[in-house]
């Protein structure tokens, strides 16, 4: 859109020559990026290519090794988070910083605290500033909200609120669409074009190809800390970006072959599940899996796929229905029981459940199988044997880490992920179950994930896999259920099911729009402090 | 970056640093303190005050044995608090476990003081242990079952354990003819005499311990299951954990731990019990195991410092004229330095340092609530 801008425009950030070296490794070398006033300039790149390490470097939390900063063509020194909040550079994180029990007017001020005297808050005229920039770019929220209650896109946009409060010229966003949904990714998007056309800059961080074609002015891709290539988004597509970011040519589409189904393996009948809070998200769900078969659950986040999932592997108690694997009852039974029926599971939140990340890699490795034969003798580890184990994992699956006895927190989000793939996949398994498998990955690491999963189901093993991506789910399924409200709406062929139609599925469960109108309590909660969510639906 | 000798200076620079601190923090104490209640400025008295505490207690041969001797039960509380640190669970509770395991081994002392001492002994000890381990059990199903937050628990317990002593030691157990509540004394459960005039085989037993809990922790994989609990409960249940026996047996364990040091403790040193019964050994066994990262050997060490500063404290109020709480004074700034680590880690540009805890992030998390959830 605003590709041909003229160069002669003063950029409003340039980073010049940044190179930036740690022990071992160069994370960045030589990195030019050139930020025009009210551009999103999208910056692509795989885990641990060295984006983060830019940003850092722009945050001031890095110091560069090399190169220099300037801000509207003027060179400065970043000595901090605060110095660079001062000349207007701002960052949302991942993670958001924002304290749940504090109100959103609470939050927006914390460490920029609006005074009525020495002592006390100005509560009303924070609240008037905030629900006046809420207002002048199409987002208002209410100040004295608590941000414990809003949605997670909602908390984005109190952090993004956070950032103009400081007067941000230049606006950070690392992965801001990895925790959203498709329809708070859309949302998000039309909050950051209004910021683009007011003047700010966006820095946009993601590897999410698609994403970055839509939202971005101009791309920048970096690959093991350089530049190796910049695009206008109508000069590029998704396999160009791909074959930039990777080094080399990648599919995006999976060559998933024939299937043979089998025996049946994996016969869940009215399954019903609670959630924490003892509210029923599961309704008496039946499904069947094959061995040598694929089934894909689809389902918009939050739609009850978590808790039957957990069900399934033993981590949940269901209240009612049953689970057969094999003809052998696991109906409630512990994890430890349904992994010694030949069930693994790679679930979807690697931090929580996946991984110790203060434990060396090759602990992380026998996770799940640390108890048996050859990692444990009796009573005693045998750490020989995980060692060895570790190490010839590590190369079998490409895990980049100096060695085995890293810690896993020193991994980034890919190769993490690879450890827990790598550990889940070792075994002859009767059924996998693999939870959003490859979220917040780099094109590389899915593709790599994608092909083992398709070889294990090549050798037998019955996988189910549950994901918020549904270009995911179609393309690994021989069989598509799509989940909604904790009921399986339907069940599609896989290799036939049209792209649209399941969207249209998970989006509305295939009821007609007055059905789709009615607000259910657990609803609720997310219309009250989400306005967009009625007129998006 | 893992340099050994790198790697050493991340593991001690911490301690060092706590301990180079407090004696300058103790120092300033001695002379001000002097200066103000004596009117003169004498710097030199804080070079006596130490000469005496290092002479007091590494001095002679005596002095060696008595800073042993007042070693191992803070080296067995360490353990304890460690253990359980280990786990995600901190346990204030070891001075209770102490009182608990002392009154035990009184209580069986007393009954087989006229045994042979190869019953006796090992008996007493026995029950000590196991008084301790019941102790710690408590607090342990309370977590596992209903959540309650075994801190709240365990510094209950600690109260009770001092009020159950009192009313055993006043009543059934008060020595017949004695002006003052007091037992009678163990006999020949007392601990049998390995060096010096009071050098316990306590001293041996401390020490196997501590090699008995880094063989636990480090090379069985039940030692695997304690600390995966204590760093991601959540990844423990998947991995097929069970968190709750997790709970339950390692605060059993620290428990029986801090009650062999109430054990040793009674049939090495007093050999009976009065009301006055235990120092803070408990609470003294908290500072250890955080001077010692959980480590075993860090923990010997730190139990060693702070039965050297026991030990010494007073030779140095009678040869210095410093009163023997500058002890105190220093073992609270050691902990308050590493407590604070973020701080002197930012002032001495201590970059792979760590407090060793990182690991167990549970215990800071949830205060009283979420326990029922793991």
């Amino acid at each position: 859109m605003t590709s041909d801008i003229a160069p002669v425009q003063a950029p409003a950030l340039e980073m010049r020559g940044i190179t930036k070296r740690y022990p071992g490794v160069v994370a960045n070398d030589g990195i030019d990026l050139e930020i025009r006033p009210g551009e999103i300039h999208a910056l692509l790149g795989e885990n641990g290519a060295g984006k983060t390490t830019l940003m850092n470097v722009l945050y001031g939390l890095a110091r560069p090794d090399e190169g220099e900063i300037l801000i509207d063509g003027a060179p400065v020194q970043l000595t901090g988070p605060t110095d660079a909040i001062a000349r207007g550079i701002s960052m949302v994180h991942q993670h958001f910083m924002l304290v749940p029990v504090l109100t959103v007017a609470e939050n927006i001020v914390l460490g920029e605290e609006t005074m009525a005297n020495p002592l006390f808050l100005d509560r009303k005229e924070a609240a008037r500033r905030i629900v006046d920039l809420g207002r002048r770019f199409g987002f208002e929220v209410d100040p004295d909200a608590k941000v414990g209650s809003l949605s997670v896109g909602w908390q984005q946009r109190v952090e993004i609120l956070k950032a103009l409060y400081r007067d941000a010229k230049v606006l950070v966003l690392d992965e801001p669409t990895a925790v959203l949904t498709p329809q708070e990714t859309q949302e998000i998007f039309v909050v950051l074009r209004g910021l683009a056309a007011a003047g700010h800059s966006i820095v946009f961080i993601s590897h999410k190809l698609y994403e970055v074609l839509e939202i971005a002015d101009r791309i920048t891709v970096i690959r093991r800390g350089k530049v190796v290539g910049q695009r206008v988004p109508s000069e590029t597509d998704e396999e160009d970006l791909a074959e930039l970011m990777v080094g080399r040519e990648v599919s995006l589409v999976v060559d998933r072959g024939d299937s043979n189904p089998g025996e049946l393996a994996l016969e869940v009948k009215g399954l019903t599940v609670k959630d924490d809070r003892g509210r029923e998200v599961v309704h008496s769900v039946d499904l069947e899996v094959r061995s040598g078969e694929v089934f894909g659950i689809a389902g918009v986040a939050g739609n009850g796929q978590d808790e039957l999932v957990e069900a399934l592997v033993g981590l949940r108690k269901p209240s009612a229905g049953s689970v057969t694997l094999a003809g052998k009852d696991l109906t409630g039974r512990g994890s430890r029981d349904v992994s010694e029926a030949g069930v693994a599971y790679v679930p979807a939140d690697r931090h929580r459940f996946g991984l110790v990340l203060s434990f060396p890699i090759a602990d992380n490795m026998v996770l799940t199988s640390y108890h048996r034969a050859p990692y444990s003798r009796g009573m005693l580890r045998n750490d020989a044997a995980i060692a060895r184990t570790a190490d010839e994992r590590i190369k079998s699956f490409d895990v980049r880490t100096p060695s085995a006895t890293a810690k896993a927190a020193t991994l980034s989000g890919g190769n993490q992920q690879k450890v827990v793939v790598a550990r889940e996949f070792e075994r002859d398994l009767r059924l996998l179950v693999l939870d959003q498998p490859t979220r917040g990955l780099d094109v590389g690491s899915i593709e790599f994930i994608h092909r083992q999963a398709i070889a294990k189901r090549d050798a037998g093993t019955a996988i189910l896999l549950v994901s918020a991506e549904l270009d995911e789910v179609l393309e690994m399924s021989d069989r598509v259920a799509v989940m909604y409200r904790g009921r399986i709406v339907a069940t599609l062929d896989g290799r036939t099911a049209d792209k649209n139609e399941v969207g249209l599925l998970m989006a509305t469960g295939g009821r007609n729009a007055a059905d789709v109108a009615v607000v259910t309590t657990d609803m609720k909660a997310d219309l009250d402090t989400d306005p967009d969510a009625g007129s998006a639906a | 970056m893992t340099r050994p000798l790198g790697r050493i200076w991340g593991l001690l620079a911490l301690p060092v640093i706590s301990i180079i601190l407090s004696v300058v923090v103790g120092s300033l104490v001695i002379i001000v303190s002097q200066w103000l209640v004596g009117g003169s400025l004498e710097p030199g008295l804080a070079i006596d005050a130490y000469g005496a505490l290092i002479s007091g207690s590494l001095g002679s041969f005596n002095a060696i044995v008595n800073t042993l001797v007042a070693a191992t039960p803070l080296l067995l509380g360490g353990l304890s608090v460690g253990l359980a640190f280990k786990a995600g669970l901190f346990n204030i509770g070891a001075q209770g476990q102490f009182l608990i395991g002392a009154l035990c081994s009184v209580i069986v002392g007393v009954w087989l003081r006229e045994s042979p001492p190869i019953f006796a002994i090992p008996l007493s000890i026995a029950a000590g242990m196991l008084g301790g381990a019941a102790w710690g059990f408590i607090p342990g199903i309370l977590k596992a079952t209903s959540g309650a937050h075994e801190v709240v628990t365990t510094i209950m317990l600690n109260f009770v354990a001092i009020a159950i002593l009192a009313a055993m030691v006043a009543g059934p157990l008060d020595a017949p003819g004695s002006p003052s509540p007091i037992t009678l004394d163990v006999g020949n459960s007392a601990l049998p005499v390995i060096i010096g005039r009071n050098g316990h085989i306590g001293l041996i037993i401390a020490p196997i311990m501590a090699a008995l809990y880094g063989f636990l922790l480090y090379r069985t994989t039940l030692g695997f299951e304690i600390r995966t609990a204590g760093a991601n409960p959540d990844a423990a249940r998947y991995a097929g954990m069970s968190p709750k026996f997790l709970i339950v047996l390692t605060m059993s364990l620290a428990g029986m731990l801090a009650g062999m040091a109430g054990a040793f403790e009674l049939l090495g040193v007093t050999k009976n019990m009065t009301a006055s019964f235990g120092t803070t050994v408990g609470f003294d066994a908290i500072a250890v195991a955080l001077l010692g990262r959980t480590s075993p050997i860090g923990i010997i060490l730190a139990a060693l410092l702070f039965g050297a500063l026991r030990t010494g404290a007073a030779a140095m109020q009678i040869q210095a004229g410093v009163p023997r709480e500058l002890v105190d004074v220093l073992q609270a700034t050691i902990l308050f330095f590493l407590v604070a680590s973020p701080v002197v880690q930012r002032i001495f540009r201590l970059k792979g340092a760590r407090s060793g805890l990182e690991d167990t992030t549970s215990f800071a998390k949830s205060y009283g609530g979420e326990g029922g959830t793991i």
